[in-house]
């Protein structure tokens, strides 16, 4: 890896650069919440200052771009009797993310696994992802953050260029040579033995802020030995079943297909939607028998998928700990909570 | 040296070794015909379908337990277990329930009607390790449609095989599947026992469950019997539940039984997660899987 160091007026001028030639999606201020604290999301972006580099957890991650919520898998043209399918990927250019936290960083690198690097990789995902170019930013923990339980609190590739704000300067980790070649663009110097200890002072302040934990000890195991514990009966009790903590999830990606025909009768399309497996008919079959028909199956799937299943099929949990599920939650359900009880403490004894 | 990003074209870059890692395969269907609508109940249709081009007809081959996503453009597309021999390459029979928007709607189509294919799909049953072994064949309901291709299977290579037994039951006599091949099959030295659980005025055999006959298939019989017979269990989970505790009553081994998973896939290929138990996908490592994968499953049945 490669580390250089630049004064902070550069980034700009590495942002108007870039910004010239290519789409910048960066966090920017989208609102305010009830209580005046500012609302993050990830939008398009053409001024430097309309990006908020001190933004907290964005309230939806930057999914849409590399996993759009709903989009067409296909197109059909029907003539008489006859039809004809067009297959496209639904991206045309490159794109540049500016500001991706670590644990969104992370998310992407366990989406990889099972929609890159599995049997039958997914091309849609696969256009989007080698067309997005990413400079990920550093973050300053929130009470709801439990990344660091998670391992995500760090990113170690996924990005092409990783900044670190030391105060006076940026510290910045080079992955690619694309980024390499762009931050020639830029006044940039070697970092010297001073920066290195800066930037591990850094670190280790960010560490001291995180308060949220969530103990990942023999978990896999433990959730296939809590399975008819009554503790999913509480949480489901609770749950509205809304999928709400799926559509902000910055790794679930689950989706259902369905086909529609065009008003004119003339074409069809075939359309992904991504879908929650909190929603009631999720694993419906044909016939209507449901194999998760209560709340409860279905939210103790949820994290047995993210918890159990993913770290057999890949030695690591399905969650980044970004906490986005639980400050969405409208019935008030943490995943720090729901697994502290599942260990047997917790707010339901 | 230009600060601009150049596309990435992910099918140009592709190097696939397999089938299963190409890339351009994901949304690929085969354009098929269908060359035959045979009514088998007055719900459950038979459809022979065939892959319209030579090459890719030569090409297309799969396993007995091996389902196809099945695409009626603008209508729907849904998974189906294939229900005809594997040695015809490029041509699949489908039989049908209708119960759902795409199965609603396939009645009105015409012989001729082309169709989209992919897959196969999934994992199937290990015929030529059954060679040498006695092999029961259990279906409740629909279940008896993915079994017809492993007994096609068994007739085609009948002399590696010991006893063959299937078992079938149904609600009544008229849910009854593929009447007509019940005498060829019994010809063909394969024990068939029926039952249903409510007769008509016709129905002249057995009334009970599918266990009933099971039992008396299974009782008395040595452990070198047990030992060496394999199972396959198709139908509706409640069914599964039974058969599949008898079976382990009288100690088939849990390796040598297998089961046939129903999940309403959406994409066949482990990505939709609509068809998982746990975090296994049903349409990766089943929809076969054998008694003991399944024991260790959640919720499977």
């Amino acid at each position: 890896m490669i580390f250089r160091v630049f004064e902070k007026e550069e980034l700009k001028q590495l942002f108007d650069i870039l910004s010239d030639h290519n789409r910048v999606v960066a966090p920017v201020e989208a609102g305010r919440d009830g209580s005046g604290r500012p609302v993050y999301a990830f939008s398009d972006v053409r001024e430097f200052n309309d990006i908020r580099l001190n933004h907290t957890v964005t309230k939806l991650p930057a999914k849409r771009y590399f996993l759009p919520f709903k989009e067409d898998l296909a197109t059909f043209t029907i003539e008489n009797d006859n039809w004809h399918k067009s297959i496209a990927y639904n991206i045309e250019q490159p794109f540049i993310l500016f500001g991706l936290h670590p644990c969104d960083i992370n998310a992407l690198n366990k989406l990889d696994k099972v929609l890159l690097h599995s049997v039958y990789p997914m091309p849609y995902y696969a256009a989007k992802r080698k067309n997005m170019f990413i400079i990920g930013f550093d973050c300053i923990p929130q009470p709801y953050c439990f990344c660091r339980s998670m391992g995500a609190d760090t990113a170690l590739h996924g990005f092409d260029m990783f900044i670190t704000d030391l105060g006076a300067r940026y510290f910045v980790e080079i992955l690619t040579d694309t980024a390499y070649n762009f931050l020639r663009h830029i006044r940039t110097e070697e970092p010297g033995e001073d920066d290195h200890i800066l930037y591990m002072k850094v670190v280790a302040e960010r560490n001291e802020k995180f308060t949220a934990h969530v103990d990942t000890t023999d978990l896999a195991k433990i959730l296939d030995m809590e399975f008819q514990s009554d503790v999913w009966k509480y949480w489901g009790d609770r749950c509205l079943a809304c999928g709400t903590c799926a559509n902000v999830c910055p790794t679930c990606y689950c989706y259902g297909v369905e086909e529609t025909v065009d008003i004119d009768l003339k074409g069809a399309r075939k359309t992904k939607m991504l879908y929650s497996c909190n929603v009631m008919d999720f694993a419906e079959v044909a016939g209507g028998h449901n194999f998760r028909p209560e709340r409860h199956t279905r939210l103790k799937y949820r994290y047995y998928h993210k918890h159990r299943g993913f770290v057999e099929a890949f030695e690591e949990s399905l969650c980044v700990g970004c906490g986005r599920c639980g400050e969405s939650c409208l019935a008030d359900i943490t995943v720090p909570e729901v697994i502290a009880s599942v260990r047997g403490s917790g707010r339901n004894e | 040296m230009n600060p601009e990003l150049r596309f990435t074209d992910v099918v140009a870059q592709a190097r696939p070794q397999k089938r299963k890692d190409d890339i351009r395969n994901f949304e690929y269907s085969y354009r098929a015909e269908i060359t035959s609508i045979y009514p088998l109940t007055d719900k459950e249709t038979l459809y022979r379908i065939q892959i319209v081009d030579p090459d890719e007809r030569r090409r297309f081959s799969f396993v007995p337990g091996q389902f196809i996503m099945l695409e009626m453009p603008g209508i729907d597309e849904a998974p189906f277990s294939i229900s005809s021999s594997a040695s015809i390459r490029g041509e699949v029979e489908l039989c049908i329930r209708s119960v759902g928007n795409l199965t609603n709607f396939l009645p009105r189509v015409r012989r001729g009607t082309h169709v989209g294919i992919r897959g196969p799909f999934g994992t199937g049953f290990p015929m030529q390790q059954m060679h040498g072994q006695n092999v029961l064949l259990i279906a409740g309901g629909l279940g008896l449609v993915p079994l017809r291709s492993p007994i096609a299977y068994v007739l085609e290579n009948r002399s590696h095989f010991r006893d063959v037994n299937i078992v079938y039951g149904t609600k009544s006599p008229a849910q009854l599947l593929f009447t007509y091949q019940y005498e060829m099959w019994r010809k063909d030295d394969i024990d068939m026992d029926i039952i249903v659980e409510k007769a008509d005025q016709s129905w002249k055999g057995p009334v009970g469950l599918i266990t009933d006959p099971l039992k008396d298939i299974l009782s008395g019989r040595d452990t070198e019997f047990y030992y060496n017979t394999y199972a396959i269990v198709c139908g509706p989970p409640v069914m599964f539940k039974f058969v599949c505790n008898m079976l382990n009553e009288f100690h088939i081994p849990m390796q040598k039984m297998f089961v046939s998973l129903e999940r309403r896939m959406h994409c066949g290929m482990g990505k939709c997660c609509r068809c998982n138990v746990g975090s296994t996908y049903t349409c990766l490592t089943g929809p076969v899987f054998d008694y003991w994968t399944v024991m260790n499953l959640k919720e499977a049945i």
